[in-house]
């Protein structure tokens, strides 16, 4: 059964694109963990409800990039209050606790998403229309300028992490958090910032993704299992280990897509995830520690 | 000691006492729930060995409730006349199967990792039924008749509903009396040993991996039980049952009414089955929101569950 | 201006301070000797927040604070030079002081005149600036400790052990450092193994014993009388 290179190929940049949306919730996921060993179980319905809220903006406003950033700070706000309420409580408990936490309130979210906009899907129109020639097939710009500005953020935070001046901050209170602390470093500011920045980049990823797949509320759980399955695989609290994961379990979900349904496409990850956990457990992309 | 030993048991008694008068006296509805919330308590049970007693939060029980549904089902479905205890048969070992197959993993990951892997197979598994509409049916489930109680050679009579219901109290009392003993047995005390401090268990000289084996499959089989009775009580399997959620539901039930308690868990869910029923009428099928505030709101504040709770104020 | 009076404090279920009284006044070093987990380090621990006392008081400059948060204790004027050292391995040399000086009120030109000095009392770290702090030698990690605690101004300096795992060569230049810290006008609450150095340090000195204080006493005195730190060290 031979496949047509193009259709290979178009695989290929959808994997890169679903993989580049997918490393925007999931450094999110991963810095989280990273800095406070919380394992969000609701970070995909943040993803959702990002989409909603931009949806909604859509409506109102019909601007597309208006949306993008109203949801990413309307959801930064609402992670930082989830945060200070549920979370905080929990540091210094077992690292369980917060996976049950989350769990609670990712099913408040997803029947809250349901109860507020109802059980029917979202459109969102993308901003720009219109296809180019990739071999004989049309190939949506949306779908590129989406993987741009993914990287673009991305970028962005990779940078502010470095170089910025609260940037040493969180690096600092990642690798010690006592210390930190002892620096003169208010760590549960931190926590809530850190979270925040989270959340903002999985409310973004809602809305980039809406004109690709829809805004509803199955998305949630979705979101939250492939991000996890891509934060093991990278690395947990490993940030670029998390991008490459991306991009390489979407990547291996679009070829078997060729293959399979969709919808059994999936396993191809969940296998990745045995593997990895069984093989290289602290991570496919991390170098192996001395 | 002595005298909160006799307590419990006259509380036991008591309780058992109602749960065997029930049928005769609570409408259908009631009656059905009553029967549901034992079901869902061996569940949640079999749950709690692993994430109270063993220490290790499972996503994916689920995966054992759905086969043993499914299994049965596949009894009912293939073998005429339908065989109870054929079902029964099927449904543990293909439970007992799964099990081994996670308590693989169980040894080899540690606690978050575990519990993201067992999510993970909860979904896979999700997929496979859903998707695998020949054997499976799919998105619609599969439809079977209820088999008779039958003593082969001796005696044979279809279930009523208060024979059904009474079958279910007396596998799921047994069960809780079986697994009772397990955990205050010395295979118990070490499963307990292991979820306070894995390391010093090992340390001292338990082969830790051997005995999460035993804790997964004992988890597993006793899982796939409650699926069985839920096939014979509702005579269908759907993929619904074996969603995440679920699983998710059945750890809601360890939580809020204690883990490592085994009695707890069964009042999580009758707590979290009367919330819904109660919730429901206000909120319809919303009842989820106030419902999940409260689990969040319990692990945040009263993670010994209700039963820790009641616990420490009698002691007081 | 730093007191501790009759604080107990608990690990877990493990009682480790059976009520310690210490006594810092402003500028002074003070050292406090004793056998491996008497609790020194935990006193410093409780000092700096990091763990709560449950009975007794913690005062600095009047103001009660036991059980504040180390963060503001660290802006109060105390800093905390643990025992590990705890350099934050995977930040630079240069970001790991920088966590001690982006502070609210520094000016540029603070900043400069703050990082020109330290420079110049430890060369070392000029050099290596922009390397890595987990690429550093173990004395050259505590140098930079002490470095980035001074980068916080801070009246008084909590040290944990500084000359553990050292060169002899490298425990003079602690001594050194030490001294240089005095000269500025920093007290320093000096905890230790090495007893020589201490005694040689410090104007004070408390001995403890099992999580108490056994024995106060000038440097001086202790410095002309062996038997006593042979009774609570063996040396």
């Amino acid at each position: 059964m031979a496949i047509p290179l193009e259709q290979i190929l178009i695989q290929t940049i959808n994997g890169i694109v679903n993989g580049m949306i997918l490393a925007l919730v999931a450094s999110g996921l991963t810095l989280i963990f990273g800095i406070m060993d919380v394992v969000n179980f609701a970070h995909g319905d943040l993803v959702m409800l990002g989409g909603f809220v931009g949806a909604a903006t859509i409506a109102t406003t019909g601007n597309f990039w208006l949306a993008l950033l109203i949801a990413a700070v309307v959801i930064a706000v609402f992670g930082a209050a989830l945060q200070v309420t549920t979370l905080r409580p929990l540091i210094g408990r077992d690292p369980l606790t917060t996976i049950l936490a989350t769990f609670g309130i990712s099913l408040v979210l997803q029947k809250y998403a349901i109860w507020q906009w109802g059980p029917s899907a979202r459109r969102i129109q993308e901003p720009i229309t219109g296809n180019f020639n990739l071999f004989y097939l049309q190939y949506p710009w949306y779908r590129i300028l989406t993987a741009v500005l993914a990287a673009v953020i991305i970028g962005a935070l990779y940078l502010f992490l470095r170089y910025g001046k609260y940037g040493i901050w969180i690096r600092a209170t990642t690798q010690d958090r006592v210390m930190a602390q002892a620096m003169g470093i208010p760590v549960p500011v931190v926590h809530t910032a850190v979270f925040a920045i989270g959340a903002a980049m999985a409310a973004a990823s809602g809305v980039l993704f809406g004109p690709l797949g829809g805004v509803t509320q199955n998305i949630g759980l979705d979101f939250t299992l492939r991000a996890f399955i891509v934060v093991v695989v990278g690395g947990m609290g490993n940030l670029g280990g998390s991008i490459l994961a991306s991009i390489f379990i979407s990547l291996l979900e679009a070829y078997a897509a060729l293959i399979v349904s969709p919808a059994q496409a999936v396993i191809v990850s969940f296998v990745a995830l045995i593997l990895t956990l069984l093989f290289r457990p602290t991570g496919l992309f991390v170098p192996t520690p001395k | 000691m002595r005298r909160s030993n006799t307590a419990y048991w006259v509380g036991f008694c008591i309780v058992l006492a109602l749960l065997i008068v029930a049928p005769m006296v609570l409408p259908e509805f009631w009656r059905r729930f009553v029967t549901e919330i034992l079901i869902w308590g061996l569940l949640a049970m079999s749950s709690d060995i692993l994430i109270g007693y063993t220490g290790m939060i499972s996503f994916g029980h689920s995966v054992f409730f759905g086969l043993g549904m499914y299994c049965a089902a596949a009894a009912l479905l293939t073998v005429k006349p339908p065989n109870l205890w054929l079902a029964l048969l099927y449904g543990l070992a293909g439970a007992a199967a799964v099990a081994t197959f996670v308590a693989f993993f169980a040894t080899r990951l540690r606690e978050i990792y575990f519990s993201i892997t067992t999510l993970v197979f909860s979904q896979i598994f999700y997929v496979i039924i859903f998707t695998w509409t020949e054997v499976t049916g799919g998105e619609n489930g599969l439809a079977f008749s209820q088999p008779p109680f039958s003593i082969p050679g001796i005696w044979s009579a279809r279930f009523t509903p208060e024979t059904l219901h009474w079958f279910v109290l007396a596998v799921v009392t047994l069960s809780f009396l079986l697994l009772r003993r397990v955990t205050q047995s010395p295979f118990g005390m070490v499963l307990q040993a292991i979820r306070e401090n894995e390391p010093r268990a090992r340390a001292i000289g338990y082969s830790v991996e051997r005995y999460k084996i035993v804790a997964v499959m004992l988890s597993g089989v006793f899982a796939g039980l409650a699926g069985v009775l839920y096939a014979l009580q509702n005579k269908f399997a759907a993929p619904d049952f074996v969603f995440f959620l679920v699983s998710g539901e059945v750890v809601i039930f360890n939580v809020m009414g204690g883990v490592g308690t085994l009695v707890g868990p069964v009042a999580g869910a009758a707590f979290f089955l009367l919330l819904r029923e109660g919730f429901s009428r206000y909120f319809t099928e919303y009842y989820l929101i106030p419902v999940g505030i409260i689990f969040t709101a319990m692990v945040i504040f009263m993670p010994q569950g209700l039963l820790g709770f009641a616990k420490r104020r009698l002691n007081q | 201006m730093l007191t501790l009076d009759g604080v107990h404090t608990y690990y877990g279920k493990s009682h480790i301070l059976h009520g310690v009284s210490i006594e810092v006044q402003p500028g002074e070093v003070v050292g406090l000797l004793g056998r491996n987990g008497v609790g020194k380090s935990t006193t410093l621990k409780t000092v700096m927040g990091l763990v709560r006392p449950s009975q007794g008081t913690v005062t600095f400059e009047g103001r009660s604070i036991g059980g504040m948060a180390p963060h503001h204790l660290a802006h109060l004027g105390i800093a905390w030079v643990p025992e590990e050292r705890r350099i934050f391995r995977l930040l630079t040399v240069m970001e790991n002081l920088r966590t001690g000086l982006d502070r609210a009120g520094i000016t540029e030109a603070k900043r400069k005149s703050m990082l020109d000095k330290i420079y110049a009392s430890f060369p070392v770290l000029a050099e290596r600036q922009s390397q890595a702090g987990g690429t550093l030698s173990g004395g050259e990690q505590q140098m930079l400790a002490i470095a980035r605690a001074m980068m916080l101004e801070p009246k008084i300096i909590l040290l944990d052990e500084p000359t553990e795992g050292l060169m002899p060569r490298m425990v003079g230049q602690i001594s050194e450092i030490i001294r240089m810290l005095h000269r500025e006008g920093v007290a320093i609450l000096l905890v230790e193994q090495n007893v020589p150095l201490t005694l040689d340090a410090s104007s004070r000195v408390y001995i403890m014993e099992k999580g108490v204080v056994r024995h106060h006493a000038p440097a001086a005195d202790l410095r002309a009388n062996h038997a006593v730190i042979h009774q609570y060290l063996g040396i």
